[in-house]
């Protein structure tokens, strides 16, 4: 038997009810956030999701690297007078956009022919390259946080409902938020109840078919759970179509607010071009 | 007559949930489907309900099939839905929406009804149900008894004139358990139909007066709730009772025991 124990710090699924947990509150982060005072919660949810849109859109067409960069700063402008934390951007965007681009953009370094670095066995060239896809995709990730973290999800379907989005894509959406806490919660009470249940020490073989056991456990409950779910939301009238009981109403500082961002569209893209 | 079974088989994989079953349920009534755990009471709900559909036979509402084909037109199935209302056994799937209020809310948003008359009626349910105290509660985060309150509350604003309740009492505590049924009881004055899935015989004359009970998907019996819980060896045989053995000062003492009678 090894030092492995369950009930102990850092044990197996001492861990992963851990990591449960915080995930959980993590969904659960983003409606509270949303009803925070703020700036960005005040401005019309259609202003939004539109210029959110057309930011993200602006820093895959401009071809400066310093552009990209100030984008990124207004994000962040946006983010700190909307009472997000920029602790909560930097561990729940900053870093795991990093690592994920960084991983694709890596190779780059290395491939890109043009001049030696220093001499070093990277290039200027795949410098700039690898600098850019992880620039566009913090700066992305950062625009979209602020968005999901200052307004109702349900609003944001609605919003993409105005826009034409089709009605099966914001179904599946909004089904994904509800699967993925569902899944979350699942996953919670199966492991506090392995929990209780484990006594003795675990070792490193048995935590792994723990976890792949669970694995195929939790995706057939939660794919029954998800299916009583949509029944549920059926058996009240649910069509597909979306609809919240807020009226979206344009006021003075939403065209003011969607004035502002299709100038910084307009004028990066002229200027990064 | 408010539904007509004929002949209804509905099956899933490999297993005959629902098996040939034939029964009719008039206008008003409050009906109790009996029968042990996995006897095809709740997928008979889901299938009174027209959230799945049976393989052979069918199923009339007040003479329209409910029917998959009939529920993708919105000119019938809205009406139905404005119509029947359902509860389910597990409070948690019926609650997707960031507050109390918004779930509350969400039938009669889908329903299309005028926002002004959603919030005075959801405010009015919540409060009827005592739960105005939770409205702006994320709903995942209650108690179960709060949490059954509220899938309850989410189903009775709409006012239906039909309820299909599964197993409205499981897992609650006695005083929610008793709540719960009070307010079935009370609900709509008796001018309403109700339909209840249950292996609990305790309040079975509260709640019903017609009784159906289904073994292995099967109708083995009808009769109004005296009458069942006069046939024990009916009540045995469906696993709805079973022999309780017990230690009375020093002699022990065996009779029948009925799930829910504890309270």
């Amino acid at each position: 038997m090894s030092d492995f124990h369950p009930n102990a710090k850092g044990g197996f699924i001492e861990n992963t009810l851990e990591g449960l947990h915080f995930a959980l509150s993590r969904a659960l982060y983003a409606e509270s956030s949303a009803s925070r005072a703020g700036v960005m919660q005040r401005l019309d949810p259609r202003v939004k999701v539109a210029g959110v849109f057309a930011m993200v859109i602006t820093v895959a067409l401009v071809t400066k690297l310093w552009l990209i960069a100030a984008v990124l700063i207004l994000a962040v402008g946006m983010a700190v007078v909307s009472a997000i934390p920029i602790g909560v951007l930097a561990s729940r965007t900053w870093l795991g956009a990093f690592v994920f681009s960084g991983m694709i953009a890596l190779p780059a370094l290395f491939l890109t022919p043009g001049t030696p670095l220093y001499g070093l066995p990277i290039t200027v060239q795949g410098v700039r390259t690898a600098s850019f896809l992880v620039m566009r995709a913090e700066t992305a990730a950062t625009l979209m946080l602020v968005l999901a973290y200052t307004t109702p999800w349900t609003h944001i379907l609605k919003a993409l409902r105005i826009f034409r989005v089709p009605v099966v894509f914001v179904v599946i959406l909004g089904m994904t938020c509800r699967y993925i806490l569902l899944m979350l919660e699942t996953a919670h009470e199966m492991f506090e109840s392995r929990k209780s249940r484990t006594v003795n020490r675990m070792t490193p073989a048995e935590n792994r078919r723990l976890a792949i056991a669970s694995s195929g456990v939790l995706l057939h409950k939660t794919l029954h759970m998800s299916n009583e779910v949509y029944m549920a939301m059926q058996a009240r009238g649910f069509r597909g179509e979306v609809y919240i009981l807020d009226d979206f109403e344009m006021q003075a500082r939403d065209w003011f607010a969607l004035g502002a961002f299709a100038s910084v569209a307009a004028v990066s893209i002229l200027l990064g071009r | 007559m408010l539904f007509q079974v004929e002949h209804l088989t509905y099956r899933y994989e490999g297993v005959t949930a629902v098996d040939d079953l034939t029964l009719s349920i008039p206008e008003g009534s409050r009906v109790a489907l009996l029968g042990a755990n996995g006897s095809g009471k709740s997928t008979l709900l889901r299938l009174f309900d027209g959230l799945i559909f049976g393989q052979t036979g069918s199923i009339l509402f007040r003479g329209d099939d409910v029917s998959e084909e009939h529920m993708l037109d919105d000119g019938f199935a809205l009406p139905f839905r404005r119509t029947v209302g359902m509860v389910f056994q597990n409070p948690d799937v019926q609650l997707f929406n960031p507050t109390v209020f918004d779930e509350v809310a969400f039938g009669p948003l889908q329903l299309r009804w005028p926002k002004d008359q959603i919030r005075e009626r959801v405010a009015e349910i919540l409060d009827r149900l005592r739960i105005g105290h939770l409205k702006n509660r994320i709903p995942q985060r209650l108690s179960g008894g709060e949490k059954k309150r509220v899938a309850l509350a989410s189903v009775l604003v709409l006012d239906p004139a039909v309820l299909l309740l599964d197993e409205p009492t499981a897992a609650l505590d006695p005083r929610s358990q008793s709540e719960v049924i009070d307010l079935m009881v009370e609900w709509g004055g008796g001018s309403k139909s109700v339909i209840t899935a249950t292996h609990d015989l305790g309040d079975l004359e509260d709640i019903a007066d017609r009784c159906y009970v289904l073994d292995s998907g099967k109708l083995v019996a009808e009769g109004s709730p005296s009458e069942i819980l006069a046939n024990t060896d009916l009540l045995r045989r469906t696993n709805l009772i079973h022999a309780h053995r017990h230690r009375h000062g020093g002699e022990v003492h065996t009779h029948p025991h009925v799930h829910g009678s504890e309270r």
